[in-house]
This record gives C-alpha cells, sequence and structure tokens, in this order.
C-alpha cells in the first residue's frame, strides 16, 4: 500500500517529465543530425556540386555513418592538456544547447517546463555557452585553440549584449517574460513586422552567437586551422559539433518565438490554426535554410570588423530602438499592464 | 510558491539527463575506438614542430576590456529586465528614471568610444 502510494505521488509524475525530456531530445538530436545533412545538401547546391549521396536513398543516411564513424575513431588527450577540463568540454557545450530545450514552447501548452521568467532562463544558458569554448582553448593547452577560444569568448559576450537589447524591446511590447505569453501576445501581428530592424540584429547577433559564418572566427580554417577545436577527435569533438547544430535550432526557434509569432499560423483561420507544432517546424526550418545560405554565400569577416559591428553598430543601433520602443509604448499607452 | 517551483523539477531531471547523455557519448567513443596513443600524437599540434613554449603566454590587454565592457552592458541588460516587463504599471516616472540611467551609461560608452577601447585595428 505505502509502495503504490510513493509511485503515484512521486514515481509516476517522474517517469512522465522522463518521458516527455526523451520525446524532446530524440527529435532534437535526429533533426540535429538531418540538420548536418541538410546544411551540406544546401551548401552543395549553392556550389553546383552534389553534396552527399553514397550513403543511402539520396545520401540521407550520411549523418549516420559520420556519427558511427566519429564513435570508432581514437579519442586523443593531448599530454599537456587539463585531462579533465579537456573532457568536460564538449560535455558542457552539448549539456547547455539541450538543457535550453525546456522552456522552449512547441504549441500552445506543449511545454515541458512553463516557467514564469523563461526568457531570463534562456539568456542564462545561452550566456554559460562561452564557458564550454574557452574551456576548450585553454584546456588544450596549445597555441591555436588558445586564440581560437579567446576570440571565441570575446565575440559571443559582445553579441550577448545587442540579443539582450533585443529582447528587451521585445518584452516591452509583452510585458511578460513567460515564452508562452510572448507568442500569444504576437496574435494581431507578428513582432518581426514592427521591430523589423532588432529581427535582423537579432537574427544576424545569432549568427554570430553560434559561431556561424561569416562570424566563424573562432575556426577560421585560414589563419587558426580549426580554433578551439584543434585538440579535439572522435567523439568529444562530435559533441561540439552537435552543440553548435543544436544552438543553431534553438536559436532559430528563439527567433520564431520572439518576432515570428512561434506556433501561430499565418493564415487564421480554422484548419490551419490546429497544427501550431508544425508552423513552428515549418519557420524554424525555413531560419535553418537562410543560415545555410548565408554560410554559402557570404565571406568572413575580420576581427576588427567583427567587433565593430557589434560594439559600434548593434550595440548603439538596439539601444535607440529600446528607448524608442518604450517611448512610443508610453506616449500612446500602448504599454500591457498587469493589474 | 510551490507549484512556481516544480516548473523548475523537469529542469532538474533535464540536466541531469542531458549530463547523463554526454557523458555516455564519450565514454562511448572511449570504449568503441581503440586507443593506441603514442607521444607524437599526444604532442600539441603546431604545424609540424614541437611547441616552442607553453601556450599559455600573454596575450592582447583588449579581451579584458572587452570582458569589461560586456559586464557592464550585461548587468544593464539584466537590470532592464524588470523594468521592462513593469513598465506599464510604473508609467511615467518610470519611464524617465530608467533614461537618466541610460543616459549616465552612454555618456560612459561615448567616452570609452573616443578614448578607443573600441579599436581592434
Amino acid at each position: 500500500m505505502a509502495e503504490t502510494g510513493v509511485w503515484t505521488a512521486y514515481g509516476l509524475p517522474l517517469a512522465i517529465i522522463v518521458l516527455q525530456i526523451f520525446a524532446i531530445l530524440v527529435p532534437i538530436l535526429l533533426s540535429v543530425a538531418f540538420l548536418t545533412y541538410f546544411d551540406r545538401k544546401i551548401w552543395a547546391m549553392m556550389a553546383l556540386r552534389r553534396g552527399p549521396n553514397v550513403v543511402g536513398p539520396f545520401g540521407l543516411l550520411q549523418p549516420f555513418a559520420d556519427a558511427l564513424k566519429m564513435l570508432t575513431k581514437e579519442t586523443i588527450i593531448p599530454a599537456g592538456a587539463n585531462k579533465v577540463v579537456f573532457l568536460l568540454a564538449p560535455m558542457v557545450t552539448m549539456t547547455l544547447s539541450m538543457v535550453a530545450w525546456a522552456v522552449i514552447p512547441f504549441a500552445d501548452g506543449w511545454v515541458l517546463a512553463n516557467i514564469n521568467v523563461g526568457v531570463l532562463y534562456l539568456f542564462a544558458i545561452s550566456s554559460l555557452g562561452v564557458y564550454g569554448i574557452i574551456m576548450a582553448g585553454w584546456s588544450s593547452n596549445s597555441k591555436y585553440p588558445f586564440l581560437g577560444g579567446l576570440r571565441s569568448a570575446a565575440q559571443m559576450v559582445s553579441y550577448e549584449v545587442s540579443i539582450g537589447f533585443v529582447i528587451i524591446t521585445v518584452l516591452l511590447c509583452v510585458g511578460s517574460l513567460n515564452l508562452s505569453d510572448i507568442v500569444r501576445a504576437q496574435e494581431k501581428v507578428w513582432f518581426a513586422i514592427p521591430l523589423f530592424p532588432m529581427f535582423v540584429v537579432f537574427f544576424i547577433s545569432a549568427l554570430a552567437e553560434t559561431n556561424r559564418p561569416p562570424f566563424d572566427l573562432p575556426e577560421a580554417e585560414a589563419e587558426l586551422v580549426a580554433g578551439y577545436q584543434v585538440e579535439y577527435s572522435s567523439m568529444s569533438w562530435g559533441l561540439f559539433m552537435l552543440g553548435e547544430y543544436a544552438n543553431m535550432i534553438l536559436m532559430s526557434a528563439l527567433t520564431t518565438i520572439l518576432f515570428l509569432g512561434g506556433w501561430l499560423s499565418p493564415i487564421p483561420f480554422a484548419p490551419f490554426t490546429m497544427l501550431g507544432p508544425f508552423w513552428f517546424i515549418l519557420k524554424i526550418v525555413v531560419l535553418l535554410f537562410v543560415f545555410g545560405w548565408v554560410k554559402a554565400t557570404v565571406p568572413r569577416y575580420r576581427y576588427d570588423q567583427l567587433m565593430r559591428l557589434g560594439w559600434k553598430v548593434f550595440l548603439p543601433l538596439s539601444l535607440v530602438w529600446v528607448v524608442l520602443t518604450a517611448g512610443v509604448l508610453v506616449t500612446f499607452g500602448w504599454l500591457p499592464t498587469t493589474h | 510558491m510551490e507549484s512556481m517551483l516544480r516548473e523548475y523539477l523537469p529542469i532538474l531531471v533535464f540536466l541531469g539527463i542531458s549530463v547523463a547523455l554526454s557523458g555516455v557519448f564519450i565514454l562511448g567513443s572511449l570504449l568503441a575506438g581503440t586507443q593506441r596513443p603514442n607521444p607524437e600524437k599526444l604532442s600539441a599540434y603546431e604545424c609540424g614542430f614541437d611547441a616552442f613554449q607553453d601556450a599559455r603566454g600573454q596575450f592582447d590587454v583588449r579581451f579584458y576590456l572587452v570582458a569589461i565592457l560586456f559586464i557592464i552592458f550585461d548587468l544593464e541588460v539584466a537590470f532592464l529586465f524588470p523594468w521592462a516587463i513593469s513598465l506599464g504599471d510604473l508609467g511615467l516616472f518610470g519611464f524617465w528614471s530608467m533614461m537618466g540611467f541610460l543616459t549616465v551609461l552612454t555618456v560612459g560608452f561615448v567616452y570609452e568610444w573616443k578614448k578607443g577601447a573600441l579599436e581592434w585595428e
């Protein structure tokens, strides 16, 4: 009797939570796998090549072949490295890119942890992302990783600031930190329209935040070989890759929630409004295509240009836009009130 | 209060599962791959040379500067969060107080800019 009581009180809810977590994690990991394929196909098509087409039909099994290869390679831990930190760094990157998904609403009410400070949580998790990279760069005890790690840390914190201000402008229009509330506030108009410049700033900062081209300075093959990843091999390298791609999907999801109306349907009547998760995923896929498109077409930035864009263009622009948004909302009395 | 905290339980479980999963990946590759280390493989990579000196030497002070600037502005953002969501209740007084604060920070920012703290050439 007592055992069943414990089961219904703690065991069952916990089991449901674990199931829900796997219902999020497994699709995410699968989409990361296929995103690598999707990305390579986009670059190939833009360069008039074929891309992966050998493993499985249309090369669709390529990501799994890659995963198996990575799993069976030798893990090299450099003799001069700080071994614990060296192995911890990819784990930190991977863990952070996974754990952020706990608060993402996939549709109305489809959210694992509906916390009231969802945006703050995501902001904190993405700030912590720097640790994985700087730990990797420092612990390798090798010059290229060290320089790459430093560069990457400086780059990520620089763009973190403008991302913060952009989020503030959205919050001014919503009056809540809950991600589902932010989506619901866009029922009349997606924030990408009134806050269009901030949408652009956010997306470009997202490229910089995830170290994607044209801001892949930390990995710049031409000068730093592969930056903080130089000394990594096999699955410890694979985790960085998984983390990077999972972060790309996360940043696309965040852009969708903040500016493109999350799960809201662009066609506002009955059969279409019921397809919440479909619209959410569609919007993410479109943004991910833009990620690949940018990589295939835009040349890499120089480091001083990168810092100039972050500190001298995006920061003043987003700061002015915060003041402007607040001013307009206060003047016209459009601010959301809680009481 | 308790129901609010209960929303954080899934995050805790999620954290546990993510850490375990990434641990399993690393352990799996350590077990599945053949490990045949030798001194050449384990030396730091430096385009074929033996490393000339330890990698943890001096580096450009501007990285520190960026870190400090980041702390200032990130704190500012953190300070803006509660203001942004309750501006509707604070009204004009809240608006002008924050404008005063932002003006002070902007003066600092302009000073940094003029001093060349943001130059990387």
